[in-house]
């Protein structure tokens, strides 16, 4: 039997042991911050991203290459999304940058450690490649640049006085409660967007590693479509959601 | 009973309950888009992009019970 789980460890290191832990691992301290695996992986995505995009604008042409036609699919393709929801190019235009950087950077964020084998690289005890989403603090900044977005959105269109009556109304009962209803709103739509994400990608690792641990041939085969599967709409639900909460505070309130 | 089986126990009745329903809520929403996309095929473009959406906000209560169980199984 110890000859078997031998042979076993050999060709799955990474399923040997199960470690999920909800933190990722630290490599070092640069000073009193913690540097872990994931803020390492996120600067590759990020350099990535930005190496395929910015050749792809420096080798722009008339006569489109593939490259470029496809680039030019993903644009359009969130483009068109986005202008579906707002319904008016010139608000598009104001949303779509930070929509598009929140659908790749999750896309490719996602899409990156499921590529075979990479889960079973590691340094002493830690995986280097833990997916970079499944670090609940990085989502975290990510909603709360979303939710920021929005309140500046809204003061901007609205103004100030708008926005705090929006939340402290002293006209009635009523109105006050419901005003305090709203700033619960707020915090929870923080809550909802991150752990929403948070969960499916947190999820979809651990339930590939028990998979992969349990029944290691053909079985995850399925999971690792649905895994796949899930996280490309994850990124699309999570631009599409920001989209609708930032245009929704666009909007000008009537008094 | 030891802590960690009280933990596998509540972990395991955490999703159990918080899956339903979620379950019962996709269910729905899946069956009345497909509904509507039986009846008015044009529209269909429109509304399975809508169905990811409403599934998604459907699901956050089901993800909330899993982040739970998740946090109590491995921390």
């Amino acid at each position: 039997m110890s000859g078997f789980s031998d042979w076993w460890h050999f060709f799955f290191p990474g399923a040997s042991g199960l470690n999920i832990t909800i933190s990722p691992g630290v490599l070092f301290h640069l000073g009193p911050l913690p540097v872990t695996t994931t803020l390492i992986l996120q600067l590759v995505v990020i350099a990535l991203i930005c190496s395929v995009m910015i050749s792809a604008r420096v080798h722009w042409q008339k006569i489109p290459s593939k490259f470029q036609v496809v680039i030019e699919w993903l644009v359009m393709a969130v483009y068109n999304q986005v202008q579906g929801i707002t319904g008016n190019h010139e608000r598009t235009r104001k949303i779509f940058p930070l929509a598009f950087c929140l659908f790749t950077f999750i896309l490719v964020a996602n899409l990156l450690t499921l590529f075979p084998g990479l889960g079973a690289i590691s340094y002493g005890n830690i995986n280097l490649f833990r997916s970079v989403l499944a670090d609940y603090s990085m989502i975290l900044v990510m909603t709360l640049i979303v939710i920021i977005t929005c309140q500046v959105a809204f003061i901007m269109t609205n103004g100030l006085g708008k926005y705090l009556k929006k939340f402290f109304n002293f006209s009635s009962p009523i109105a006050f409660f419901l005003g305090l209803m709203d700033v619960v709103g707020e915090l929870a739509k923080i809550l909802s967007l991150s752990f929403r994400l948070f969960g499916n990608v947190f999820a979809g690792d651990v339930l590939m590693a028990v998979v992969t641990a349990l029944l290691p041939y053909f079985i995850p085969f399925p999971f690792f479509a649905l895994t796949t599967f899930s996280s490309v709409i994850q990124a699309y639900v999570f631009a599409l959601l920001s989209t609708i909460f930032i245009n929704s505070s666009l909007d000008v309130v009537e008094s | 009973m030891e802590v960690e089986g009280l933990k596998a126990l509540a972990a395991g009745l955490c999703m159990g309950l918080g899956a339903w329903g979620p379950a019962i809520a996709e269910g729905y929403v899946g069956g009345q888009a497909l509904k509507a996309i039986g009846r008015n095929p044009e529209a269909g473009d429109k509304i399975s992009g809508l169905v990811f959406v409403l599934m998604a906000v459907c699901e956050s209560t089901g993800i909330y019970a899993l982040v739970v169980s998740l946090i109590i199984l491995f921390t």
